[in-house]
């Protein structure tokens, strides 16, 4: 780089454009934050949905799951499991509770987690719930 | 090793390379569930090794950047480190704490353990990457605040480089940023959004600060070249990533319930991530070339090059890959995904670790400049064993998302995703095949280290 662009000019575009690009990525963001009760389904944010989102996190769904596309590539999406599933919560519910103990030979197998039947209906909506998160089309068809 | 405190940085390095042993065991571990499905099942299921594998990374890689700046900065500021027990202090605390949040994985249900650690109270645990219990995480942050502390009064203290400034900026971003792994909303779509601002912000952010500083420290002692220069240099790599990287968050927002504009502005932005990367390639190379001496650590220039080309390739290229919205419909939350965040991972944080620990080991250890030949040439042949498989488990992990985009997702007949995992399934033995010898490569890495210690230092060609 030639003598005329100094160091310090240098350092003046980073902190300037930093700082610039900074402030409107917040200002987006609190954009974002205004519109999204029309996107993130949040009227359906029942005290189960939320107990079912613990469950998620507790049982560490994501560590083999996505949802909404993210998470782990181990077994499948389940975004749009409830959908998936034609539209049951029973059908969910019924998967979870019926994985063997010990796993299936051979073959990937989700683990027994041995929900209560008010667990298993709180997992069942938390997974509707996200279903009906308006994701932009997301994904491409119902296999997720 | 110019100021005795910098010593201090060798327990870290030490730290570092034996927790990048673990995470790389599960690595293989993992790769081998991907085929035969039952392996270790139920004692260690695929979630549990992926915790471990991916917390291993990221603590290893803090152990790294702190080792890195407790080495880089007393020599930055010309003076010594304001408190060395402190730093010792923290080692350990930190060592133990990760150590034992790992036990906790691997030896209790990850729900119990959410229980014996008091989930309820503030829960933060079981989002990717932020699988930590809430007290790991609140370890993590003492550690990250006594740390920062720690650096900051020794730059304070002494002279005040372009360097060891950009560093600072990067750490304290880093810090500043994980405190948002404490929010955790019960709204889905606004979790995911603040769960970026750790994730994203952290790789495609404030760690590229930390990258390119511990570039241009390595660079100015093993060149010789002018450090106005390669500050210059320094500069312009980091307003870059940051004036793309903030913005490009959006790649992130397409499809999470966020609004559709920003498949507009995080395409566009992100499109661009790659130029600091680009720009890293030909700052090492140039520098190289335009060296004013030949250091004896060629190893040492060997990984510095090798970050600047690998991270370019993972981070930058495989990124735009997927990058934008339209392609990355299709490849969201694929084993494309994967695939970037192997090379990604491997080509910036990984490498620019290893560089730091190449050049500062032999010093920390009592040598004068470097390693013996001997020394230098096993730990050559580690570099290319695990920059080559790691090549190749990204290649293969990049046919196996092809393919599964296709079969899955844009074919007219889409099959659920079990049948096209099935359908895939020769990509992932020969990527297990790869993580094999990337392992081999490690194990040549760690042997470096006891090969040819009662040799003479190796001498700079003329």
């Amino acid at each position: 780089m030639s003598e005329t662009f100094t160091k310090s000019m240098a350092r003046n575009i980073f902190y300037g454009g930093s700082a610039f690009f900074f402030l409107l990525f917040l200002a987006l963001i609190f954009d974002t934050e205004s519109a999204l009760p029309e996107t993130d389904n949040r009227l359906n944010i029942t005290e189960q949905v939320a107990h079912g989102k613990r469950l998620w996190e507790v049982n560490n769904c994501i560590g083999c799951h996505t949802l909404l596309g993210e998470g782990a590539y181990f077994a499948p999406e389940l975004g749009n499991v409830y959908t998936r599933f034609g539209n049951s919560k029973e059908a969910i519910m019924g998967f979870i509770k019926s994985r063997p103990v010990d796993g299936i030979p051979g073959r990937r197998s989700m683990p027994q987690f041995n929900f209560t039947d008010e667990e298993l209906e709180a997992v069942a909506e938390f997974l509707k719930y996200s279903s009906e998160i308006n994701t932009q089309g997301w994904p491409p068809n119902i296999q997720g | 090793m110019m100021y005795q405190s910098q010593s201090v940085a060798k327990p870290y390095f030490i730290a570092a390379i034996g927790l990048f042993v673990g995470q790389i065991l599960f690595g293989v571990i993992l790769g081998l569930q991907y085929v035969a499905g039952d392996f270790l099942f139920p004692e260690i299921p695929f979630n549990v090794a992926r915790m471990v594998h991916t917390n291993l990374l990221i603590v290893w890689l803090l152990f790294g950047f702190m080792g890195a700046a407790y080495y880089m900065v007393p020599e930055e500021s010309e003076t010594e480190l304001y408190s060395p027990k402190l730093a010792w202090i923290m080692f350990w605390i930190f060592l133990v704490a990760g150590a034992l949040t790992i036990l906790g994985y691997l030896l209790v249900p990850y729900a119990r353990l959410a229980e014996l650690t008091g989930n309820d109270l503030l829960p933060t645990m079981g989002r990717e990457f932020l699988e930590q219990p809430t007290i790991t995480k609140i370890g993590i942050v003492v550690v990250a605040l006594s740390f920062l502390f720690n650096i900051g009064m020794t730059i304070l203290k002494g002279r005040k480089t372009a360097v060891s400034l950009v560093m600072l900026v990067g750490l304290v971003g880093l810090a500043v940023f994980f405190l948002f792994s404490f929010y955790n909303p019960e709204n889905l779509v606004r979790d995911k959004l603040y769960w970026w601002f750790v994730v994203h912000l952290w790789v495609e952010g404030v760690w590229e600060l930390i990258l390119g500083s511990m570039l241009a420290f390595v660079l100015i002692k093993t060149t010789g070249v002018d450090r106005e220069v390669i500050e210059k240099w320094l500069y312009v790599i980091i307003a870059m990533a940051l004036i793309t990287g903030i913005i490009g968050t959006g790649h992130h927002f397409f499809w999470i319930g966020t609004p559709g504009y920003w498949q507009w502005w995080g395409s566009i932005f992100s499109a661009m991530e790659p130029i600091p990367f680009f720009m890293m390639t030909l700052f090492a190379f140039n520098m190289v070339n335009r060296r004013r001496r030949n250091h004896p650590n060629q190893a040492a220039v060997l990984w510095a090059l090798g970050t600047g080309v690998m991270a370019f390739l993972g981070a930058g290229v495989w990124g735009f890959l997927h990058t934008l919205a339209p392609v990355n419909y299709y490849t969201h939350g694929t084993q494309i995904t994967a695939a970037h965040g192997h090379m990604a991972f491997f080509g910036a944080y990984v490498m620019i670790v290893l560089t730091m620990i190449s050049y500062a080991m032999p010093m920390l250890r009592g040598r004068k400049e470097a390693n013996s030949n001997a020394s230098q040439v096993v730990e050559m042949w580690s570099f290319w064993l695990m920059t080559v498989s790691m090549v190749f488990i990204t290649l293969f992990l990049t046919a196996a998302g092809v393919l599964q985009v296709y079969l899955q997702r844009y074919t007219d007949t889409p099959l659920p995703f079990m049948q096209v995992q099935d359908k895939i399934e020769i990509f992932y033995w020969l990527r297990e095949g790869a993580g094999i010898v990337f392992l081999v490569g490690l194990i040549v890495y760690v042997t470096s280290f006891f090969v040819g210690q009662s040799e003479a230092e190796a001498t700079a060609k003329e």
